[in-house]
């Protein structure tokens, strides 16, 4: 004897992005914390030692935020006009600023007064940053040049003009205190070497340059412009590996996660993606509510810092580890379960007898109704409010169940006006979605079959059916549009491929011939 | 083209077991069923045949035990015999030769001697009128008795075995037929017969089925077609006659039964759900539901200790009193089509086809035993006429056995066809497949065609399925992308390619031996496909008409593709990309052998089947046979051998590595065997014979070869004790006498001299006497020589001999011996003038 085989639920994908280690990772953030600045924040720079405190740029004014203060730990603004890119040295006690009014300010961490005044640029300077001997100082500005200074002295040392636009983007090395990179408006990246006159190796990007990173090999260099995000390769002479265009407006600034496994990248168009730096692939992709101008990643991952043109800056923590498992762990362990789980886990001992019970089966409340055959019930079960709106599948399973058996006509017969309602409802619902059209169709078709004598009766039913109408007209509609749509991509697909000649068979080729 | 007469076609596989009730014996150890023409005997426990009773040169239509003997059986059959056999070994004891075909026969305690048998007389003018006859057997010690004493009974009965049934002891007899009752009172010599009404609504309803009477009341239950069951009393009486109704049943009862004891009514139709209803109590009822396909015949054990149930799905199930199974005996499902293919197994060597419905059943060729049913549909069976059911169309191994794909389809008239292609995953720990994926809506019309890429070495497997809708498509195992949150998921089946040929339908498909290439037929065009690039390579066409089956050459013939239209054969070479051959006959299916070159075809001509075996290189086929069976063959397949065969006749020599298997259109399973094999098998089979009628169970496998050895040492120590005694060894006749069950031993006065003559002469009382026969011819011979000395005359061994039997005086002189000869003469002549008297 067969046990009775309950019905088959069909399983649909899921619809929406997939669920994928990279989606888990990315999403473990805690709500963000947003934090309103004085103007358009152009420049998150982390500290590299712990605390790892970042300065935030913003108008005139340079803010160091802790961790996790909401409060800025610190702030700098004795800038005349407004700020550009705040960056710590090294050893994260002394900052670094450009200024609109092409003075480039040094501070002590600690201080409040700058302690140099670098002044020679002629324009707005958006590039500073320490070389990694930490006593010189990289400024590119808006004059095309970009400077080497001297710490201790505050003199200019060099002065590069090669570029012949806007500089506004630039890295120094971390692993030699004579090279550095900058990036400019003439859509061109150049390597300098401090010890020679003149660039070395010259990338042409295409777009205007927002953003350039280096790995921390220093073997690759990732630059960002327009809608593009390109990737060079440093060792083979700047040649380039990858084209990345994944942003539909300009990426205006570059992160890599800690461990160098995964790029960000930040654009006007508002998102966040994360590739993999193996493929190139978008892993993940983070939405914000205004143009983003700067992004900054702490060390680990552990928070995500945004500014944004609206004055904006969002930052994510990442979420506890522990704390997460432990609010599952506990969820599971109530009481009711150790009472459901008692002696069931019990490992038979060497030496016993096992006694075994027959295991009863669990049947879903519809499939009993249908082992006995009360079809009316089963579909009345399968319609319960909550199978009917959160698993309409089981409900439409069901459906398609009785119709199977061949009495779908009868369960769907014999309802007053709230039960014929309720399933109208469900059928409206549901109609168009396109994994479930087949079957309700035709039980939409029986009922108006059935019911078709009392229609006129009921206001409610009435309204219902006119809505059934309604959606029916509008699907068919939409549904020649597509197909339409359809035939004018094939066109144009057929169009676009090249025609290949299929040989043919020899014999029928000869055949020809002799006609 | 030559006829080969060692060649025949046989049939293969088990026939019907569920044709007629089954009988239980009284000890409820073996059942006895009609099977074709043959009785089998089945252990109850074990659920193995343990032999079967053969000699009916007709169907058996009916088993019944003998009231007066129960070891003993009655068979009868269409053939015109009743025989009469002794069950535990398996030995006709009697037959009867009736006359006529015998389409049911009954028996009863009370009636001694006298069989009830339904046929139809030859005197009636109308064909289908069915007499019940009794029969008085004669009481004769013949082997085969001719039965003269017939009598009619009752005319105009039904031949189904369910319509009579003996009521009370045999008191009288019941029978229904149409809207009829008839019950006929022995005693009184008088019948009654009561009318049901048509239920003039929808006509036929009210029809008997099946009748059953209770065994000590006066009470008959009949079943109708509109599934109630009618308990009549007082029919004794023309007017004054009662019914009460039972209705549980929705369609037809095709069988009841009363338990012998009374108490319960056993009832079974179509449902497939065997009710028991409580004598008198009819409210309370078991039920024991999805026993498998509708229920045809219920019988009892007559201890009432066992139920069975005979099933249309070629099934007996035993169940135990307390309505729980206990035994399946499954034979092989014969449907009414098969849809699948014919297909071996790789792994288990089992044919693989349709069977129960929705079910793929796994058949061994080599045992002749349904091996287990794969449920491929996974659904709910209703058991009701005229509703469409989920079919299992098409089906697809891959080389070594580890996938299957399989499709099943259902179609409304009304809605849209709904298409599942699901792929099962042999799983090695439970030995059975596991449904990996499942397929919605694979296709957006029917599936015509489905292969699997063939070659076992390579790491990725490929299914190509084609479709009515224009497409075909192309399936391949891939590792699931990403994780899914559930960790469980293993690799799945998606989609890799699709695509279309000028909108015309593909009929089939076929890839090469080597994987390398694709073949699919869009009606008259032949497009070959390279798999790996998903490239059109070429397109083959041919005279007009649309290809219906597709082979590529094996082995040495890798370079020939093959394929069939309704009129020609014809065979492309792949290297030239042209028409190599082309003859033309009416193919309806190619099959081509695994193991070697050859390939099969069956063509269809003036209303029955030929076949031809041949190489795709060689013109002049290997084998052909003419009118293998009539109608069209369809389905066939190769089935490899387990140990090759070492034929070297050029004829047979096809069937060395593998058998061919075909389904003729009657649905009967047919192959083809060589007369040394036959000859091997039945060698084999006698060799199997278990003398006990223990079933062959690994259990009886321990325990009996412990009890064989014992009776080898048994055996030893007497033949030590016998040569001792110098006693003669035993002789066929002694083994005989001592070997057949008493009852079936002729009389003991006949016996006697034979018992005796088998004493006297022993194997060295012959050598013996022959000496003697010699040794007279020599004395005679020297007595015509008259005192001549011929010593060199006498042969080495005999003096061996003669020194042998006198081993106590070795030197004997030649006078000596001369007189010791003509004793012996004297006392020879004198022992044979006693064994003559």
């Amino acid at each position: 004897m067969a046990s009775f085989k309950p019905t088959k639920i069909q399983v649909y994908p899921k619809l929406g992005e997939k669920v994928t280690q990279d989606t888990l990772y990315w999403k473990n953030y805690k709500a963000p914390v947003q934090i309103k600045e004085f103007g358009a924040v152009t420049s998150i720079d982390f500290s590299p030692v712990t605390p790892h405190n970042f300065a935030v740029t913003a108008f005139t004014r340079i803010h160091i935020y802790g961790p996790f203060s909401q409060e800025p730990v610190k702030s700098f603004t004795r800038f005349k006009d407004t700020a550009y890119c705040g960056r710590f040295r090294s050893d994260g006690q002394l900052l670094v600023a450009g200024c609109e009014d092409s003075v480039v300010r040094l501070f002590d961490v600690s201080g409040k007064v700058a302690l140099r005044l670098f002044k020679g640029h002629t324009k707005a300077v958006h590039l500073t940053d320490f070389t990694s001997d930490r006593y010189q100082i990289l400024t590119g500005s808006d004059d095309y040049t970009c400077r080497l200074w001297d710490i201790p002295n505050a003199t200019e040392l060099t002065t590069y003009t090669e570029h012949t636009d806007y500089i506004r983007c630039g890295v120094t090395s971390k692993l030699n205190r004579d090279l550095f990179i900058t990036g400019s408006y003439d859509h061109t990246v150049k390597l300098f070497d401090a010890r020679v006159e003149k660039s070395v190796i010259t990338m042409d990007h295409g777009q205007p340059v927002e953003s350039v990173l280096l790995y921390p090999s220093e073997g690759l260099l990732v630059s960002a412009g327009g809608r593009h995000v390109k990737v060079w390769d440093l060792l083979k002479g700047g040649q380039p590996l990858v084209s990345l265009k994944n942003h539909h407006k300009t990426v205006t600034s570059l992160a890599l996660s800690s461990n160098g496994q995964r790029l960000l990248s930040a654009s006007l168009d508002r998102h966040v993606k994360v590739y993999n730096t193996t493929n190139y692939k978008v892993v993940h992709n983070f939405d914000y509510a205004a143009s983003i101008l700067s992004l900054g990643l702490a060390p680990d991952d552990a928070s995500i810092v945004v500014g944004m043109t609206n004055s904006i800056l969002s930052i994510k923590h990442r979420k506890n580890q522990e704390d997460s498992k432990e609010i599952a762990g506990q969820q599971r362990r109530r009481p009711s379960y150790r009472v459901f789980v008692k002696g069931k886990n019990y490992v038979p001992k060497q030496d016993d007898y096992l006694v075994s019970k027959p295991v009863k089966e669990h049947l879903a409340k519809y499939d009993k109704q249908l082992q006995r055959f009360n079809v009316s019930k089963a579909l009345d079960t399968a319609l319960g409010t909550y199978i009917r709106f959160r698993k309409p599948e089981i409900t439409v399973a069901v459906i398609k169940e009785l119709d199977r058996r061949g009495t779908l006509k009868n369960a769907l017969a014999g309802r007053d006006e709230r039960g014929l309602s309720q399933l109208l409802n469900f059928i409206i619902g549901n109609l168009v979605d396109a994994r479930f059209t087949p079957v309700l169709v035709t039980a939409a078709e029986m009922i108006l079959d059935i019911y078709q004598s009392v229609i006129g009766q009921s206001p409610v039913v009435d309204r219902q059916l006119l809505r059934l109408q309604d959606l029916v007209k509008r699907e068919i509609e939409f549904q020649k549009d597509l197909l339409e749509v359809l035939g004018m991509l094939d066109t144009m697909f057929a169009s676009s491929l090249p025609r290949k000649e299929v040989p043919c068979s020899g014999h029928f080729e000869k055949e020809r011939c002799k006609f | 083209m030559v006829e080969h007469g060692d060649i025949r076609v046989v049939h293969c596989g088990g026939s019907k077991i569920n044709f007629r009730d089954p009988v239980i014996t009284h000890d409820s150890r073996f059942l006895l069923c009609a099977s074709g023409e043959a009785v089998k005997v089945f252990s109850t426990s074990t659920e193995e045949c343990i032999h079967e009773l053969r000699g009916h040169t007709g169907l058996v239509t009916g088993v019944l035990l003998r009231p007066s003997n129960h070891l003993q059986v009655y068979s009868s059959s269409l053939d015109g015999t009743l025989r009469l056999w002794d069950f535990t070994d398996g030995i006709l004891i009697k037959t009867c030769v009736i006359g006529y075909p015998i389409y049911s026969f009954y028996a009863s305690d009370k009636h001694e001697n006298v069989i009830f048998i339904v046929a139809s007389m030859p005197s009636d003018k109308r064909a289908e009128r069915f007499q019940l006859v009794a029969v008085h057997l004669p009481q004769s010690g013949d082997q085969m008795v001719e039965a003269q004493e017939l009598s009619a009974v009752l005319s105009g009965v039904n031949p189904n075995p369910a319509a009579i049934a003996f009521g009370r002891g045999g008191e009288f007899i019941a029978s229904v037929n149409d809207l009829q009752l008839e019950v006929y009172f022995f005693k009184k010599q008088k019948s009654y017969r009561f009318f049901l009404k048509e239920d003039n609504k929808k006509g036929g309803w009210n029809t008997f089925t099946c009748v059953a009477c209770h065994p000590k009341d006066d009470c008959i239950a009949t079943g109708h077609e509109d599934g109630k069951i009618r308990l009549w009393r007082n029919f004794n009486h023309k007017k004054e006659y009662t019914y009460s109704t039972l209705h549980w049943h929705h369609s037809t009862v095709s069988s009841l039964c009363f338990t012998p004891e009374g108490t319960n009514l056993l009832s079974g139709g179509v449902e497939s759900v065997l009710v028991q209803w409580r004598y008198n109590q009819e409210s309370e009822r078991d039920f024991l539901p999805r026993l498998g396909g509708a229920i045809t015949h219920i019988t009892v054990s007559p201890d009432g200790s066992l139920f069975c149930t005979s099933h249309s799905d070629n099934k007996i199930t035993i169940i135990q009193s307390c309505v729980k199974v206990s035994a399946v005996i499954q034979g092989l499902v014969k449907g009414d089509s098969i849809r699948t293919d014919l297909m071996m197994d790789p792994r288990s060597k089992a044919l693989v086809l349709n069977g129960k419905p929705g079910h793929l059943q796994f058949y061994s060729l080599q045992r002749d035993k349904l091996l287990y049913n794969l449920d491929i549909v996974q659904q709910e069976y209703i058991h009701e006429s005229g509703l469409q059911q989920f079919e299992v169309v098409k089906a697809a191994f891959d080389a070594s056995g580890s996938w299957l794909a399989t499709v099943e389809e259902r179609h409304q008239k009304a809605a849209e066809l709904e298409l599942n292609l699901k792929l099962w995953a042999f799983d090695e720990q439970t030995q059975s497949f596991v449904l990996n994926t499942t397929i919605s809506a694979p296709h957006d019309a029917q599936i015509t065609a489905m292969c699997f890429c063939q070659p076992t070495d390579s790491q990725t497997t490929l299914l190509v399925s084609t479709s009515k809708d224009g497409h075909f498509k192309a399936w391949q195992l891939a590792a699931p992308a990403h994780t899914e949150g559930t960790d469980d998921e293993g690799p799945s089946w998606l989609c890799d390619f699709v695509s279309a040929y000028h909108g015309l339908v593909p009929e089939c498909c076929s890839f090469s031996a080597d994987g390398s290439l694709l073949a699919v037929v869009f009606q008259e065009v032949v497009t070959v496909w390279s798999p790996s690039t998903w490239e059109l390579l070429t397109t083959l066409s041919q005279p007009p008409g649309a290809v219906s089956d597709l082979c590529f050459g094996r082995l040495s013939c890798s370079k020939y593709l093959l394929g069939t239209t309704a009129s020609n054969l014809l065979c492309w070479n792949l290297l030239t990309c042209s028409l190599e051959w082309t003859t033309s006959m009416d193919v309806r299916r190619l099959v081509a052998d695994p193991l070697s070159e050859n390939m099969a075809a069956f063509c269809y001509q003036s209303g029955s089947t030929d076949l031809f075996v041949f190489k795709p290189s060689e013109p002049r086929p290997l084998f052909s046979h003419k009118a293998v069976c009539s109608g069209k063959v369809t389905q066939a397949v190769f089935a490899p051998r387990e140990e090759m065969l070492e034929s070297c006749e050029e004829s047979s020599q096809w069937l060395n590595r593998s058998q061919l298997y075909f389904l003729t259109q009657q649905m009967d399973l047919m192959t083809f065997t060589t007369k040394a094999e036959e000859d091997r098998l039945l060698a084999s089979s006698k060799q199997l014979v278990i003398d006990d009628s223990v079933a062959m169970t690994p259990f009886y496998l321990l325990l009996g070869k412990h009890r064989q050895q014992q009776q080898e040492h048994q055996d030893s120590d007497s033949s030590l004790w016998a040569e001792r005694t110098a006693l003669p060894q035993t002789s066929a006749s002694m083994k005989e006498l001592l070997q057949t069950p008493a009852h079936v031993l002729p009389s003991t006065s006949y016996l006697c001299s034979m018992f005796v003559q088998s004493l006297l002469i022993s194997v060295s009382d012959a050598r013996e006497e022959k000496a003697h026969a010699e040794e007279e011819m020599e004395s005679e011979k020297e007595e015509e020589d008259s005192e001549e000395e011929m010593e060199s005359s006498r042969s080495k061994p005999e003096l061996a001999a003669a020194a042998a039997t006198e081993s106590d005086t070795p030197a004997l002189t030649k006078a000596q011996a001369r007189e010791l000869r003509r004793v012996r003469k004297l006392d020879h002549s004198w022992l044979a003038g006693l064994l003559d008297s």
